[in-house]
């Protein structure tokens, strides 16, 4: 072993274009792959989300743009496609593929229930866990940990080239006939598995595929991680001197590992009812619709919180770096995360209190899930002590990263609601907890993101991000995003169902109407803000202020190493003297003492020879 | 901030590595836990099935329990040969190694053909993805889920996609033991090997129990 990576490293100079920049082993590039092909993703995703918000604030009136390309009909021929049977749509090949969808330029109600889907599927598998754990996991563990690559870098590249084998079939469903899955993102049967109910038939089969794919992306990247963090240390990074995002992308790799080949078994049981005939989640064939549920719910409770630990993780990390203070206890942030992990596996009963299960078990499993207020309070306050007192430094970073501390605080605070299950019965299946998802996912992750790329553009690119450009989307961001979703709790008691295409259809509802109207304005305004993400990202990517080695003096180890890193990584393998957050301590010379730095009498620096440590 | 100043500053704290002599079988243990939960997974859901059905056909009386305990004999002492090879190679011995690679895959091969002969003949007899047999073995009249045979072919399916990956697998590193890329020295694959290949065997044994003998 010790020879192959030497080799490698003398090999990096003939590199050729396809190896250096599409079929790369090395870690930064493969993590460079996934932050553009998320942000991409994310303008998809939320380009369906826009789509739908039409139609919710102004039922059935044309899109604008789509609309006007299309010849209008009387007023009295529109004709919503609702009463249009499925095997017209089936058989439909006149019609081009706007006119199906989108007759006359409005969302056919077929067309937005695959909309939701796909911008919640989009959302929580092509744009969240690609740029957590993808991007942000594969350039910063090596980095962080101070090692040269990933465990197994042919791997890592299979991961990021099947997760795109993934994209390309989930995005081909859109253009089969019958249309793209439409049984939300939660895929229940039997309305997945059977496609007369749907009316879907090859979308929801690529959508299960697609997800297939995905899960066996996901594993190589999470087998790769947990060998990497486990086996490749520098010499004195000791578990407890981990950044905290390490430790987050550690964990959320074992549950990667652990839930993701739950859900693929389960995918191929509804691929079987849907092509073999079988009937697994059928109660006429003696099958079992809630076990659907209970497969599914195993798998995606874990998964909400490998949409979230990464983003705590690096809040984490820019937290004490723009605070100038240590993280308020280290240790009991790991075991909070720890304590979160491991509740994540026995509370996915809570998602399912409505089917009818049993009202003791009801209990039980709310239990657990109040449990988990207990770690995450004490993330919260562990975030609130670091702030307290410190000499805050408001750059974008920080700005976000506060953003996503005080959007988690309201997020994890509408969950208790939905966590008991008396009060569930009320709010269950209505705005409110499209709001609280929002809220952590959104508000949560996403703003995590954002501060993650701004914190760490510097190192992955040699540039800055521009920073008036940087806070200007930062406050439209934030002030949209809380006019899109506050209002959604609001509506949500007010008994407002999700996944229904037209609200004014109900009595109930219509004088809620306006804040429809109003959500739908403010997420225009959150759309078009992201567009300056992307000029900030691309453009900053060429004409960027040229960054230092270490912009915003920080201690950890990805810091240490030159700017651009080169292949890798670091010239010596850096030897670890200090935990991960030694800010303004006392007595120090500088208000931050490098991972890197000996103390007081120092060891000797000497170089490690390339590979030892990761053998 | 004081006990900041007096923590453990040295960089000879060194935690070794878990798996310090091979990367990669840290890898194939991740992996095999992971494929653990996708075989739990439908054993699970075979579980939740048969438990929620109104009547479960015999298996006694639709498999037939010889022919599958035969298999089950053939894949441990797959193992068992296994288990040889690798000490083999430990012990420096290519030749050896090659030979026990060779019958290990003879298991496998064999365990395959059984299974297809095993699934031709239960197709025929009526058990199908959508259908049970009317008769059992012993020609009593039997009656139950036909989620009898989903489940069946579903588990053993996916087992056998494993013994097949698993046989090519054997045959990639044999290849390579006859090109003498092992010694005694340097064989940590064909211990990775061994443990994806032990990991199938095991996988079988609950297989067996569960869907043949329960």
């Amino acid at each position: 072993m010790n020879e192959h990576t030497q080799e490698s490293h003398d090999h990096h100079h003939e590199e050729s274009f396809v190896r250096k920049y599409i079929f790369s082993l090395d870690h930064k590039t493969i993590g460079k792959q996934f932050l553009i092909f998320g942000l991409i993703m994310f303008i998809v995703g939320g380009g369906l989300a826009l789509l739908f918000r039409w139609q919710l604030a102004w039922p059935d009136r044309p899109l604008p743009i789509i609309g006007a390309s299309q010849t209008y009909l009387e007023e009295g021929e529109v004709e919503t496609a609702a009463d249009r049977k499925w095997e017209e749509r089936y058989d439909d090949d006149k019609d081009s593929w706007l006119e199906t969808n989108m007759p006359s330029g409005i969302i056919d109600p077929n067309f937005y229930n695959s909309l939701f889907t796909m911008h919640a599927t989009i959302m929580v598998f092509f744009v969240v866990v690609p740029l957590l754990v993808g991007a942000f996991g594969n350039f910063l563990i090596p980095l962080m940990i101070g090692t040269r690559d990933m465990a197994f870098p042919v791997l890592n590249m299979l991961s990021f080239w099947s997760n795109m084998l993934g994209t390309i079939i989930m995005i081909a469903g859109f253009f089969v006939p019958g249309g793209h899955a439409a049984a939300g993102w939660t895929g229940y049967a039997p309305l997945s598995s059977v496609p007369e109910l749907s009316g879907v038939d090859w979308g929801q089969n690529l959508w299960c595929i697609s997800l297939i794919v995905m899960g066996i992306s996901s594993l190589m990247g999470s087998i790769n991680y947990i060998t990497t963090i486990i086996n490749m240390r520098a010499p004195g990074m000791t578990w407890f001197r981990l950044p905290l995002a390490i430790w987050a992308l550690f964990i959320v790799a074992i549950l990667l590992l652990l839930a993701f080949p739950v859900v693929a078994s389960a995918l191929g049981l509804i691929l079987f009812d849907r092509l073999a005939g079988t009937s697994f989640f059928s109660a006429e064939g003696g099958g079992d619709a809630l076990l659907w549920q209970h497969l599914f719910w195993f798998f995606a409770h874990p998964e909400v919180y490998i949409l979230i630990l990464p983003g705590m993780g690096m809040a984490s990390e820019m937290l004490p770096v723009f605070s100038r203070k240590p993280i308020f206890g280290y240790k009991s942030m790991v075991y909070a995360m720890i304590a979160i992990a491991f509740l994540s596996w026995i509370v996915w009963g809570h998602h399912m209190f409505q089917s009818g299960m049993n009202p003791a078990l009801g209990m039980a499993f709310m239990t657990t899930t109040m449990l988990i207020a207990v770690p995450s309070a004490i993330k919260t306050f562990n975030w609130l002590g670091t702030l307290y007192r410190a000499s805050i430094r408001f750059t974008v970073p920080m700005l976000n990263t506060l953003a996503f501390v005080s959007m988690f605080v309201i997020g994890g605070l509408s969950g208790i609601y939905m966590a008991n299950s008396p009060v569930d019965i009320y709010i269950h299946d209505t705005y409110y907890i499209v709001a609280h998802i929002h809220y952590v996912v959104f508000g949560g992750s996403v703003f995590a993101i954002f501060g993650g790329v701004f914190y760490w553009f510097p190192k992955m690119f040699g540039r800055h991000m521009n920073e008036i450009l940087g806070k200007i989307h930062f406050w439209i961001s934030f002030i949209a995003f809380n006019g899109v979703f506050f209002p959604m709790h609001i509506i949500g008691v007010g008994g407002h169902m999700r996944r229904i295409s037209n609200p004014t259809q109900y009595e109930f509802l219509q004088h809620m109407q306006w804040i429809n109207v109003l959500i739908t304005m403010f997420a225009f305004v959150l759309g078009a803000a992201q567009i300056l993400l992307l000029i900030n990202v691309f453009w900053s990517m060429f004409r960027g202020k040229v960054a230092e080695q270490n912009p915003w003096q920080a201690t950890t180890l990805e810091w240490q190493a030159p700017t651009p890193v080169p292949h890798g990584n670091f010239g010596a393998i850096p030897h670890v003297y200090h935990g991960p957050y030694e800010y303004s301590v006392p007595g120090a010379e500088s208000d931050w003492i490098p991972q890197t730095q000996p103390n007081g009498e120092s060891l000797p620096d000497e170089p490690v020879p390339a590979g030892a440590a990761a053998d | 901030m004081e006990d900041t100043a007096t923590l453990d500053h040295s960089a000879d704290v060194y935690e070794p590595s878990l798996t310090p002599d091979s990367l990669g079988k840290l890898g194939m243990w991740l992996f095999l836990i992971s494929d653990a939960m996708s075989f739990g997974a439908l054993l699970a859901a075979y579980g939740a099935i048969r438990a929620g059905a109104a009547e479960w056909a015999p298996p006694s009386e639709v498999l037939g329990i010889e022919l599958t305990a035969f298999m089950t004999f053939l894949l441990i002492c797959s193992s068992v040969t296994m288990v040889k090879a690798l000490e083999a190679i430990q012990n420096g011995n290519q030749r050896r190694m090659c030979t026990f690679l060779g019958l290990t895959i003879l298991g496998g091969v064999i365990f395959l053909g059984l299974q297809a002969y095993e699934w031709t003949h239960l197709i025929k007899h009526g058990l199908t993805l959508t259908t049970i047999p009317h008769h059992g073995l012993s020609g009593a009249e039997i009656s139950g889920s036909v989620l009898f045979g989903p489940t069946f072919y579903t588990i053993t399916g996916f087992h056998g996609a494993h013994v097949t990956g698993g046989v090519i697998y054997l045959i990639v590193i044999l290849i390579q033991g006859l090109r003498g890329n092992y010694t005694a020295e340097y064989n940590h694959k064909v211990e990775i090997l061994g443990l994806y290949w032990h990991f199938v065997d095991l996988i079988w044994i609950m297989v067996f129990t569960f869907v043949y003998l329960l």
